[in-house]
């Protein structure tokens, strides 16, 4: 087991009923996956910015462009996810915590100090803000894995990173890792996206990257944890739409290992990035066009060789193509990713001024924000808008080694999702 | 540390209560020999709206709102023909729904829905217009000077005395006059900020009404099944020519250089065009 | 003790007030029920109802009814059971009939419900916007691998990419019935209708007439185990080729073509002499296990440049494990034929008794290929009984790429279902080499019979799937998501993967 490293000395049983250790009760532990025995719907609005050159953005930016799309929402789930936020640590994983209680974040605390080097402990910065209430205990940590840990996993720091994370959302009940890549954080919660931002003090961030995302869900959530964005490493998704081949979509990753256990199009839609990203190593164009597949009227008017290729990626992507209304954003350490469902029936409006990429579910969102843009401009349906940030790079992680039940296991927190973890 | 780049710095009032979402206070309204004007700034668009209706109740012409930006339903449901709203800045989702009557201008761009079922009036939009603009639109008239998005001008209808009347300036994309079934509909490719051809796939597909003009030519494969494609001939251009000297007049275009390029007219072949495709039982 | 103790299923009345007497119905009856003498007299014993005399009747003057004699009640021993006894004691023979099972076996399709969209996400206008059927058969591999073109794009890395798939128009192909079996101008109509939707059409285990050659690019040749008009010319006169191992009507047994459907043109086709029996083994005695079929598999497509290669096998109890073995053994695709699946003659024990509904062998092969990783390596054709485009959406959801229709395709030529294909004297021409019955097909009538009823069905799926909305087949295709159970036990809805309704 690669994972024995790791498990020993861990807490190997949940407890099951909580109450701090000032012996307060908190009431039930919420896990994660409680969110989702059934597939959510829900609509929403989205933002992301990027600003090519690296330079930084302060957080009201996306605080602003989504709070002009208030209404995209219903106060149920905002979020963000900035990326070059942290340059005085920029080497360092950062762990955005939510623990449900104080003895949460001290069993959290004991992996992290057997584990890791802790740089830097902190509680998130916040304030109070009328209408966010309920609040989990908010902690970051700047760390990085212990070297001799490191070595007897026999992982890169990537994949011990990740393996932390499963362990953590799986074993830790009331504890879950919001976001654990390098400069980066996602900040996010139960109410309206302006809401929770103004909450992190998000204001005080300065990133060249910030995805932003508002949740109308038509279940009633009350976990932190399930607001958006959707983490793994520094890859953070935010989603807008319903995808109706949510079924087919879930039964073609499963016949690669991953477990669709949230029942979320966003759990789905990260699946397929790592997938034809990470493992099929496709170019992120191609992935995109295979998550939005051109028709096949297009494909046929298609030159012969661009046409074989789009021919065998559909006719072998057929089953994980999204279908039904969506616009998605990926953000990454390199830069952000937008798509559009293949005839477009969710709204995306892309613009871009100087070195500024910026997409938005409505174009009063880029008007927020950008003073003069040189563009504006509603992307065609399924062409991807991607914003690279120079020196940065891809969105693939080649210094991950995952299989796809310990994705699941880490974006899910459901260690029986893990079929390799064993816990005795 | 790289600089922080330049942006839009927010209004005084919102440093002050900096990021709460709209404003939740109600407007107030300038009002000039019957012209009110407004300052949306933040403004949610519930207040917004109430206090358009209510310079309106009380009499005025003519609503100036200044510093809009997504504020939804401008327009929404008003009625009478001698009011007009100006709207500056980019004016929200489904503006000018269930219009009847007024004239909305916007002087920046317009987002999705906008001309949604309206049965009379005017809207000129002075940038771009999003997806689904006109759906099922009875009556007056909508000009856009720029692109447009999806489905636009879908299901349009003409009835009795009624016949609405759509001019785009840029480019639109697919399903353009989808289920188009009275009116006319207009594209002219000239006020572009996207590429590509003038208009997307499945051109008309659906229609069974009305007549859809483009400026230029399209392909076979851009056409629904549902619509034949000929040549605008001099009658056709003698019905086009007074709708478009009121769209050139809004912007201030010269008709002659729009009329200087051949129109192509699409129209139903059936006005059933499915027919054949059921069997009773 | 000559009389026979089996009295006639049905009653042939002829209202002789409005009969012409013009003899069309002796004419037109394949079965030899009317004899004439100043008019027509029927012998009801010889009637299978098959309406041709009745839709031919220029007075409207002949009615079919049931033979309405009474037998005591008894709901052990229906009047059937009774009437295979008497049968058996006069004859001592093996029951054979035509056509798949008809006993009322539960029908899972008919307790299967499709989902449609309200709200969260939209449905989408089938007649107005792309409503996309197109689909590939054969193998694909799990990934595309893909290299720079230089300009900022890309090209298919060197073998990469989907080979030898056939395109499919739409989802729903012609079963495999052989040339014998039916006649001529049915194998003709199902080739043209074929070619004009962009579909395909199977030879069955009878050869291909050189009629059909142009029809190639549209037909799929089949090898069974009396390998019948089999020869390397053959093998390369198709898209595919087919192992024919098992069917779903007569699971593990051969056939048997009476000497008398062995006429010159028959006898050409399958290459053997003209009015000899045409007997399938049981198995193919170069299978005797899988790998002798993998084996098999590579020595077709060693003949045929590596078309693909595709088995046909009966839905049986353990189908999955089957299925699984034949896609490791290298096929591009299984068909599978579940236990109300056709046949022109198979003996009544077999086809009312063996064999697994179509429904539960399509969810256990997907599922099992998926457990496995391998779905992507081979299609699922299914068949065995698709009636309806309902029938086909809910094998496409619950995992199918393609259905396979054949008593449908030969009810769109006139079938009535009277179950005599065996007797060669079908009054419709199908499944009967007289020629004088023969030509009453007019192959460009059947081909645009047929090509109407797949363009209605495909219709009928463009809905389905915009309800759903969802605007490609792919997207429904193994969605069992899409689909609820009513009034099926919890053990058939897990093995379906399919939920209860309500949940």
């Amino acid at each position: 087991m690669r994972y024995e490293p790791l498990l020993e000395r861990m807490p190997t049983t949940r407890i099951p009923s909580f109450t701090d250790r000032e012996g307060v009760s908190r009431g039930e532990r919420p896990r994660y996956a409680e969110e989702a025995p059934f597939k959510i719907h829900g609509g929403c609005g989205l933002m992301g910015i990027c600003d090519e050159s690296g330079s930084l953005m302060s957080g009201e930016v996306p605080i602003r462009a989504m709070a002009v799309q208030r209404d995209r929402g219903n106060g149920l789930g905002g979020g963000f996810a900035g990326y070059g936020i942290y340059p005085e640590f920029p080497d360092h994983f950062c762990f955005h915590m939510m623990y449900h209680d104080l003895r949460a974040k001290e069993d959290a605390e004991a992996l992290f100090d057997r584990y890791f080097q802790i740089d830097l402990a902190e509680p998130m910065p916040t304030r109070p803000v009328k209408g966010i209430g309920d609040a989990p205990l908010l902690w970051r940590y700047f760390l990085n894995p212990d070297p001799h840990k490191l070595e007897a996993a026999e992982m890169t720091p990537e994949d011990f990173v990740v393996h932390s994370v499963m362990l953590i959302n799986s074993t830790v009940d009331g504890a879950f890792v919001a976001s654990s890549g390098k400069n980066m954080g996602a900040f996010k919660g139960v109410g309206f996206p302006e809401e929770i931002g103004h909450y992190y003090l998000l204001e005080e961030y300065e990133g060249h990257t910030w995805v932003g995302h508002n949740r109308f869900p038509t279940n009633t959530p009350g976990w932190w944890g399930g607001a958006h964005p959707f983490t793994l490493l520094d890859w953070s998704i935010v989603h807008n739409g319903e995808i109706s081949s949510y079924g087919i979509n879930s039964r073609y990753l499963e016949q690669f290992g991953y477990k669709c256990t949230l029942g979320t199009d966003t759990e789905v839609a990260a699946y397929l990035f790592d997938l034809m990203l990470r493992r099929h190593q496709l170019p992120i164009e191609l992935a995109c066009k295979a998550l939005a597949s051109p028709l096949w009227s297009e494909i046929d008017r298609m030159p012969a060789e661009e046409q074989a290729v789009m021919r065998s990626l559909r006719a072998v992507y057929g089953p994980g193509m999204l279908n039904g209304p969506f616009a998605i954003v990926l953000g990454f350490n390199g830069g952000m990713v937008a798509l559009n469902d293949r005839i477009k029936l969710r709204p995306l409006v892309a613009a871009r001024q100087g070195s500024i990429v910026m997409v938005a579910s409505e174009e009063s969102a880029i008007r927020e924000v950008l003073d003069a843009p040189d563009r504006v401009w509603a992307p065609k349906a399924g062409e991807p808008v991607i914003a690279t940030v120079s020196g940065n790079g891809s969105p693939v992680h080649s210094d991950l080694h995952l299989s796809a039940d310990e994705v699941s296991c880490a974006v899910t927190g459901m260690l029986e999702t893990c079929d390799a973890v064993e816990v005795s | 540390m790289t600089p922080v780049t330049e942006l839009t710095k927010p209004a005084a009032a919102e440093v002050a209560k900096p990021i709460e979402g709209y404003l939740q206070a109600v407007p107030e309204a300038r009002v000039d020999g019957g012209v009110a004007t407004i300052d949306a700034r933040g403004i949610y668009y519930k207040h917004l709206n109430e206090v358009v209706r209510r310079c309106l109740a009380d009499g005025a012409k003519k609503v100036v709102l200044e510093s809009v930006n997504g504020q939804r339903y401008i327009g929404t449901g008003l009625k009478g023909a001698g009011t007009r709203i100006e709207v500056h800045g980019t004016a929200g989702q489904d503006m000018a729904m269930f219009m009847d009557g007024p004239t909305v201008e916007v002087f920046g761009s317009a987002q999705d829905g906008v001309g949604n079922t309206m049965n009379a009036g005017r809207v000129i939009v002075h940038g771009d217009a999003g997806d689904v603009l006109g759906y099922g639109m009875r009556g007056g008239q909508v000009f856009i000077k720029g692109d447009v998005g999806y489905r636009v001008g879908i299901h349009m209808k003409a009835y009795e005395t009624r016949h609405p009347v759509m001019v785009c300036g840029g480019k639109a994309r697919d399903f353009f006059g989808e289920y188009m079934a009275g009116g006319v509909l207009v594209l002219l490719g000239m006020d572009s900020r996207i590429g590509g051809p003038l208009v997307g796939g499945y051109i008309g597909t659906g229609m069974h009404g009305g007549v859809i003009y483009l400026r230029g030519e399209v392909e076979s494969w851009q056409c629904g099944k549902e619509v034949g494609t000929f040549p605008a001939d001099e009658k056709d251009l003698a019905t086009l020519r007074p709708v478009l000297e009121e769209y050139c007049e809004a912007f201030g275009i010269d008709v002659d250089e729009v009329l200087s390029m051949p129109f192509t007219k699409l129209v139903p072949i059936s006005h059933r065009p499915y027919g054949k495709l059921y069997t009773y039982v | 003790m000559p009389i026979s103790l089996i009295q006639p299923e049905f009653k042939v009345h002829i209202d002789y007030d409005k009969c012409h007497k013009c003899g069309r119905c002796v004419q037109q009856c394949g079965w030899s029920v009317y004899s004439f003498n100043e008019r027509p007299i029927p012998d009801d014993s010889k009637c299978r109802a098959c309406h041709r005399c009745v839709t031919y009747c220029p007075a409207h003057c002949i009615t079919i009814r049931k033979n309405d004699l009474a037998l005591r009640d008894n709901a052990n021993w229906s009047p059937a059971l009774r009437q295979g006894v008497w049968r058996q004691a006069e004859t001592g023979g093996v029951m054979l009939t035509g056509m798949g099972n008809d006993k009322p076996y539960l029908s899972i399709f008919d307790h299967l419900l499709l989902d449609a969209c309200q709200v969260t996400n939209p449905s989408i206008d089938p007649l107005r916007e792309p409503m996309e059927l197109r689909t590939y058969l054969g193998r694909k591999p799990s990934a595309v691998e893909v290299t720079s073109d230089g300009n900022g794009g890309f090209r298919l890395a060197e073998g990469a990419g989907v080979q030898k798939n056939i395109k499919l128009d739409v989802p729903i192909i012609f079963s495999p019935m052989s040339y014998g079996s039916v006649s001529l101008p049915v194998h003709r109509s199902l080739a043209m209708a074929a070619e004009r939707l962009g579909i395909l059409m199977n030879t069955g285990e009878g050869g291909l007439h050189a009629d059909l050659y142009p029809y190639a690019d549209n037909v799929i040749v089949q090898v069974a185990s009396g390998r019948f008009g089999v020869d390397p010319e053959y093998l390369n006169r198709g898209a595919a080729v087919e192992i024919k191992v098992g069917q779903g009507a007569k699971p593990g047994i051969g056939g048997h073509l009476p000497g008398e459907k062995i006429n010159r043109e028959v006898s050409e086709t399958r290459m053997i002499p003209q009015g000899s029996d045409a007997i399938s083994p049981a198995p193919h005695h170069d299978i005797y296990s899988i790998e002798d079929l993998r084996q098999l598999i590579y020595s077709i497509k060693e003949a045929t440049d590596y078309k693909p290669v595709g088995v046909k096998i009966a839905a049986v109890h353990n189908v999955a494990a089957i299925a699984s073995g034949i896609v490791r053994a290298g096929a591009d695709y299984v068909h599978l034929d579940g236990f109300r699946g056709g046949t022109g003659a198979a003996p009544q024990i077999i086809r009312d008794h063996i064999g697994i509904p179509i429904e539960l062998a399509i969810a256990a092969v997907d599922q099992r290929l998926r457990d496995e990783g391998i779905r992507n390596q081979a299609s699922i054709i299914a068949a065995g009984s698709i009636r309806s485009s309902a029938d086909l959406a809910k094998a496409i959801a619950l995992g199918a790429d393609v259905v396979a229709i054949g008593s449908a395709a030969l009810m769109a030529l006139g079938c009535h279902m009277c179950q005599g294909c065996h007797t060669g004297s079908c009054s419709w021409g199908l499944t009967t080499q007289k020629p004088e019955l023969t030509r009453r097909v007019d192959p460009e009538w059947g081909a645009e019979r047929l090509t109407n009823l797949v363009s209605a069905w495909s219709h009928e799926l463009q809905e389905i799937l915009g309800a759903l909305g969802v605007n490609a087949v792919e997207s429904l295709r193994g969605s069992r998501e899409r689909l609820r159970s009513i009034g099926l036990d919890e053990q058939t809805g897990r093995i379906l993967g399919v939920k209860p309704a309500g949940v």
